[in-house]
């Protein structure tokens, strides 16, 4: 087996405990992991579809994972941040509705 | 002098979020006026630009693609750059009305407003999928913010419901970037429209892209979102989202589809995206008709709307496209124009519960105007902007003979009437007992104006198609590699 088919399984893996965890659980923290397992994903799979062939590394897939790594850090905090806020207000952390509430 | 024209678009609003968090409260209006004020002085000579060469194109400090960032206008890109500079002045106003740039709330307010400002005309500028991303991601994140600024557990509560399924759209999106840069090793917009052949690959990552666009633009049948987003919002904030974010996203899927692939030829996939349009329109107006408050009956107007701009997929040609483009600018003033009046007439009723609504006409005739004339462009009834697109709608649809689209179009014009009518009605109630006849707090008549303007704005544009038109013409991509 080749190193690239070898990524592309361990991405396709994490993809799936990523859509797993996501599913499954009803905490926004857990929801969070999930979607950032789902990201850890792509970005091993996007290294890996730019493999080079003759032995020299393309520099602008490494930029785009680099970026897209800063971006799902501040959208985590950004979702942290949203989480608390909704945990204050509501005093639950799911998103699972408040059936005394009023629409 | 053009390059520095295009940055001030972009910088002037990130400048001055930037600004807002470092100047002293007193300052915060002066700095807001001094980055809003200039926008459409840049827009004017982008225009006359635009009109005589149809196209200009930038390199961002010398660096040639890949790893460069390229800028392109063009005729479609600068009628949303103008959409969105005319609401951030006009539903600005309103905003101003209600959250005071000096005060606790406006500091959390107005930065997430400039960054949306500053992240949807990056985006409508940016020539590569990446880039596309990026802006996206802000543009998203910004408006999630706008929301939570609601404070109500239903307003965060959509705000993060919102915010898992955008995330999880924009990591569909990257995968098809990733495996696009795989496949050609370019990611510019435009130059895969050569190089990027159909193919088992290729068409993968169109699919897992369109897929994340279509969850972020809240196309039926992934719009579940939407509604609850839209109606907890503040009303100057619902304006934004349903006028111009989730446009950009659907902007994204026209550039990727008629650009990109678009010597593809893909007839059966785009009528599967028509017919998510059709589902829209028609799901979109059922339930607008059976809501209960006057803010959701906007925001599954919007579901509905959006569909519209599915129609351009199946009717693909001049026509379609000028009447695609000419609705989403229709639409985005006649809804900024809806939702804030109806976020006036919720905090002066203090509900927006339909059946409140009776007798508002002699109340609140400021904003029940503001409605109304609203609803005339959104129902397509000339003469309004609305009305224009429909119309050439229904041209595009004739000229082929595609009865079936001809019948969706008149039957979702109808609709709209339908339940505009059912909340005009109201209005205009009058029990003869006025039991229950609750104190109005006015709101400020500068919100109520701001409405008004983006109305008028909405009907005024029916009388200004012939040079708009003309630019769409030029900018078709059809008509250059016929």
């Amino acid at each position: 087996m080749s190193s690239t088919a070898l990524y592309v399984l361990v991405a396709a893996g994490l993809f799936g405990i990523g859509v797993y965890g996501l599913i499954i659980a009803s905490h926004l923290l857990r929801k969070l992991f999930a979607i950032n397992i789902m990201g850890n994903a792509i970005f091993v799979l996007m290294v890996a579809a730019s493999a080079p062939l003759d032995g020299r590394p393309d520099a602008v897939p490494q930029a785009l994972v680099l970026t897209g790594i800063v971006i799902a850090v501040s959208a985590t905090a950004f979702a942290l941040a949203l989480m608390v806020q909704l945990y204050r207000v509501t005093g639950q952390a799911s998103l699972e509705e408040d059936p005394t509430e009023d629409d | 002098m053009t390059e520095a024209l295009l940055a001030a678009l972009v910088f002037l609003p990130l400048l001055g979020a930037c600004l807002l968090l470092l100047a002293p409260s007193s300052w915060r209006a002066t700095i807001l006026l001094a980055v809003t004020v200039p926008l459409p002085f840049c827009l004017l000579p982008l225009t006359l630009l635009i009109a005589d060469a149809g196209l200009f194109e930038m390199t961002l400090a010398g660096h040639p693609a890949p790893l460069g960032i390229r800028w392109r206008l063009d005729a479609l890109s600068l009628l949303i750059l103008w959409l969105n500079v005319s609401l951030m002045i006009l539903v600005g106003l309103a905003a101003g009305a209600r959250f005071a740039p000096a005060s606790d709330v406006g500091l959390r307010f107005w930065p997430l407003w400039l960054l949306l400002a500053g992240g949807i005309h990056a985006l409508l500028l940016s020539a590569d999928l990446f880039n596309l991303y990026v802006t996206l991601e802000l543009v998203t994140l910004a408006g999630i913010g706008l929301i939570a600024t609601g404070g109500s557990g239903a307003a965060l509560r959509a705000a993060m419901r919102y915010l898992l399924l955008a995330l999880m759209a924009s990591l569909l999106y990257l995968l098809g970037v990733g495996l696009v840069y795989a496949e050609a090793g370019t990611l510019d917009l435009y130059q895969l429209g050569e190089t990027l052949e159909p193919g088992l690959l290729p068409a993968t990552a169109l699919v897992l892209m369109l897929a994340g666009l279509l969850v972020k633009s809240a196309i039926f049948p992934l719009h579940a979102w939407l509604p609850a987003a839209h109606g907890n919002a503040p009303g100057p904030v619902s304006a934004m989202l349903s006028a111009i974010v989730v446009k950009v996203s659907l902007y994204i899927i026209w550039r990727l589809w008629f650009w990109t692939a678009g010597d593809w030829q893909l007839p059966a996939p785009g009528l599967l995206l028509g017919l998510l349009g059709a589902g829209a329109i028609l799901y979109g107006s059922a339930l607008a008709l059976v809501q209960k408050r006057l803010k959701m009956v906007v925001a599954y107007s919007t579901v509905a709307q959006l569909g519209y701009l599915m129609l351009i997929f199946p009717l693909s040609g001049l026509l379609a496209w000028q009447a695609a483009s000419y609705h989403l600018i229709a639409h985005g003033l006649a809804k900024a124009a809806l939702f804030v009046a109806a976020g006036n007439i919720l905090a002066s009723l203090g509900s927006d519960r339909l059946r409140r609504l009776a007798g508002l006409d002699q109340r609140l005739p400021m904003d029940v105007f503001a409605l109304a004339l609203a609803s005339v462009s959104l129902m397509g009834l000339p003469p309004s902007g609305g009305f224009v697109g429909k119309w050439l709608f229904l041209r595009a649809a004739y000229e082929q003979n595609a009865w079936g689209w001809m019948a969706l179009v008149a039957l979702g014009g109808l609709l709209a009437a339908a339940y505009l009518f059912r909340v005009l009605a109201l209005t205009c109630f009058h029990p003869r007992s006025h039991g229950h006849s609750t104190r109005l707090r006015e709101p400020p008549t500068l919100a109520s104006l701001a409405g008004l303007l983006l109305a008028l704005a909405a009907i005024a544009l029916g009388f200004a198609s012939a040079p708009i038109l003309a630019l769409l013409e030029a900018a078709w991509p059809g008509a250059m590699t016929p």
